[in-house]
């Protein structure tokens, strides 16, 4: 009985959209080699079994520059058919506002739930009970990227967790190389602190600061140790002058840098390059210190539309979204994780098994998306910012970061 | 001739009522603007004042928290440093593209030959965008690329010109690009103010016999004062403006060192989505606004009526 009316909802959806194709509109941030790649697949998927077109809607720029883009134009009143978004609080009031498309009646029918792996995704989705994005990737921020050629040029072995690359910085600047290669941006200053820290204090003394919000212990001795390691790290990538993160990976790629934390997402750049896992680079989830990842990721959001043509194909479209074959492509090309637990990805390299494997044995967290507000990530934002640009001592840093948390939300 | 008549009528001090009712059609056809200004302007300012004073988030909410907003905007460094950025550049460049611009015009206006094509190089870059100009002097100011490079490439290997990667000077980096930009613009108002003076107060100058430099300093000068009001305007408007000059260029950095107000506006409004924090930064640009125009505008229009 539940399958026969699940089947009658689904195919309820397919028939009330199989009547006029739409153009549908896809904002993203996905602009790098890796990305574009990776979003070209999601296109042709829905280009090849749907009659509507995908129609791209890329914003050059990191997140920070187009999701105001994408907000405001969804607040304007001129919404796009689907949107990019990091899942979790980002949209928690455009959905309160009543702005994003209801999932719940197609994830439901499609069973969503028995599927998505771990069900934190579905959640960082779900406001009230109601699922109103599809997640698309697993994205994980606590990977240190190395260079097999640095260490070659430098004539040491490749490290192993983060204190031996440390200690192997020295050799690596004798070589001439940036030991660690680090984009100047707030954004990914914060990734390196956050992956520092759940590397060096371990879980419980990190979800009491990012979860509880404990301001005591983010001012405590035990949190002055991330801090001496980010001025740690300072050091090591104080002639790293690169903007942008793909830059900052590309001296990882050509052997000019020993190393680089980053997310993930620094996979499809490696794979760009041609480049094998394993054999030209080594990646460490976790900074092989901790074996955990953080489950942030990207999901697609569905603005709420007058045009009904248009609302019958955001639905089509969320369904192949998820669906097995485009998390297959998808993630394959962008070297994230998938969110479905029930698919092969036997062709998966290295790394990715790496990611798999923590996955597997839960070692997951909750993303800062999910777990702290827009505003409280914008100021941390900007003390890391000012913090790897000056000489600012760990204790000022620290004292600061408690104020932070001891207001956060 | 009726027309005439009416309007001769309407001057008259005795029928002062109908003063309200004289030229209707071009009262009438002002409305819309008034509205405009009254409900877009004045509304939107009250509307945006009004909403400093809640926490209002990525949406509007009416949720009073009095001075809150305003406390914690002073107390963030990002904020501090910001204003100190737009100090140092509003000043210097007020006082530069003053001086920069009326020298190159008056050097313009001595008859020069070529005077047309050295007014369309000077004139030339303000044609382009802040957004054009600020990537451009990225690259001039890249110290392997631009000026660094290019003297460090002749032999003098010790050159360092890198104003952009240093927190203390990365402002004069951005002044810099400003002022290349801006500097043909308010000289080309200032020519056309030299334009406007009358041949004969230089002949007269002549015969008197004062010297070029002191009858500019003390008698071209002081007759241009509209033009270089409207100078000042124009400036003192662009450089509270200040955002997409430093986007282009530094994106605030090294670190947080290039800030300035409008980008925490920008950065507070939509990507912390924290619209109240944002709106009391705004809120102070306002403020410090009124707090210029004021006493100028009390000194320009209320003393003339007493005079």
């Amino acid at each position: 009985m539940k399958i026969k009316a699940a089947l009658a909802t689904t195919a309820a959806f397919i028939s009330a959209s199989a009547l006029s194709a739409a153009d549908l509109e896809v904002t993203h941030w996905w602009t790098s080699g890796g990305e574009a790649v990776a979003v070209s697949e999601f296109a042709k998927a829905v280009n090849e079994k749907t009659a509507h077109n995908w129609v791209d809607g890329a914003i050059a720029g990191s997140g920070g520059t187009a999701r105001p883009i994408i907000i405001s134009r969804i607040l304007g009143g001129d919404p796009m058919a689907a949107t990019q978004l990091n899942h979790g609080r980002q949209a928690e009031e455009l959905i309160e506002a009543g702005l994003m498309t209801d999932l719940t009646d197609l994830a439901e029918a499609e069973g969503w739930k028995d599927f998505v792996y771990p069900s934190s995704l579905l959640e960082g989705c779900t406001y009230e009970g109601r699922i109103y994005c599809v997640p698309v990737n697993i994205h994980s921020t606590q990977w240190l990227w190395l260079s097999h050629d640095a260490f070659e040029q430098a004539g040491i072995e490749v490290p192993k967790d983060w204190f031996e690359f440390v200690a192997a910085a020295p050799k690596l600047e004798e070589a001439g190389l940036v030991p660690m290669a680090q984009g100047q941006q707030g954004w990914q200053q914060a990734i390196a602190f956050g992956a520092l820290s759940i590397s060096v204090v371990g879980i419980d003394t990190w979800s009491k600061v990012v979860v509880e919000k404990d301001a005591d212990v983010a001012g405590g001795p035990e949190y002055a140790k991330v801090f001496q390691a980010s001025a740690n790290a300072r050091e090591l990538a104080r002639n790293s002058n690169v903007q942008d993160w793909n830059l900052a990976t590309n001296m990882v790629i050509t052997g000019k840098a020993g190393g680089q934390i980053m997310g993930d997402w620094a996979q499809g750049e490696f794979a760009v390059a041609g480049q094998v896992a394993g054999e030209d680079y080594t990646c460490l989830p976790g900074l092989g210190l901790n074996q955990v990842i953080d489950t942030g990721g990207d999901a697609f959001y569905f603005p709420v539309v007058d045009d009904p043509d248009v609302k019958a194909a955001q639905l089509e479209m969320a369904s192949i979204l998820i669906s097995k074959e485009a998390q297959v492509a998808f993630n394959l090309a962008k070297g994230s994780l998938p969110v479905r637990g029930d698919i092969d990805l036997s062709t998966a390299n290295d790394c990715m098994q790496k990611g798999l494997a923590i996955l597997a044995a839960g070692g997951v967290l909750p993303n800062a998306d999910q777990t702290l507000s827009a505003d409280t990530q914008t100021q941390i934002k900007d003390l890391m910012a000012e913090f790897w640009a000056s000489d600012m001592t760990a204790e000022d840093a620290q004292a600061r970061y408690a104020s932070i948390i001891a207001s956060a939300d | 001739m009726t027309l005439a008549d009416t309007a001769r009528v309407s001057d008259n001090p005795v029928r002062r009522p109908k003063q309200l009712f004289r030229n209707l059609s071009a009262k009438f056809a002002s409305i819309p603007m008034i509205l405009t200004a009254l409900v877009v302007f004045v509304g939107g300012t009250a509307w945006t004042v009004a909403h400093s004073f809640t926490k209002s988030r990525l949406l509007p909410k009416w949720d009073f928290v009095g001075l809150d907003q305003y406390e914690r905007l002073w107390n963030s460094n990002r904020w501090i440093i910001s204003v100190e950025n737009l100090l140092i550049y509003g000043v210097c460049s007020l006082v530069l593209t003053m001086v920069l611009g009326f020298t190159l015009a008056a050097l313009l206006d001595r008859k020069i030959r070529f005077e047309g094509a050295f007014r369309t190089i000077f004139l030339y870059p303000f044609a382009l965008s802040f957004i054009v100009t600020g990537l451009a002097w990225q690259w001039i100011l890249n110290p392997d690329f631009g000026i660094q490079g290019v003297v460090r490439n002749m032999g003098w290997e010790s050159f360092t010109f890198d104003p952009l990667n240093d927190p203390d000077i990365v402002i004069f980096g951005i002044l810099i690009a400003g002022l290349w930009q801006g500097t043909g613009f308010v000289m080309v108002i200032m020519l056309a103010g030299l334009r406007g003076i009358d041949e004969d107060i230089w002949k007269a100058a002549r015969v008197d016999g004062i010297g070029i430099t002191k009858t500019y300093v003390r008698v071209i000068i002081p007759m241009m004062r509209p033009v270089f009001v409207t100078a000042l305007v124009i400036i003192a408007s662009g450089i509270i403006k200040l955002y997409d000059l430093v986007v282009a260029q530094t994106n605030g950095g090294p670190g947080i060192a290039s800030e300035v107000p409008a980008k925490y506006v920008i950065n507070y409004m939509f990507e912390a989505q924290n619209l109240a924090q944002g709106f009391a930064a705004s809120t102070m640009m306002l403020l410090s606004v009124i707090i210029v125009l004021v006493p100028w505008a009390y000194l320009e229009f209320g003393g003339k009526k007493r005079g």
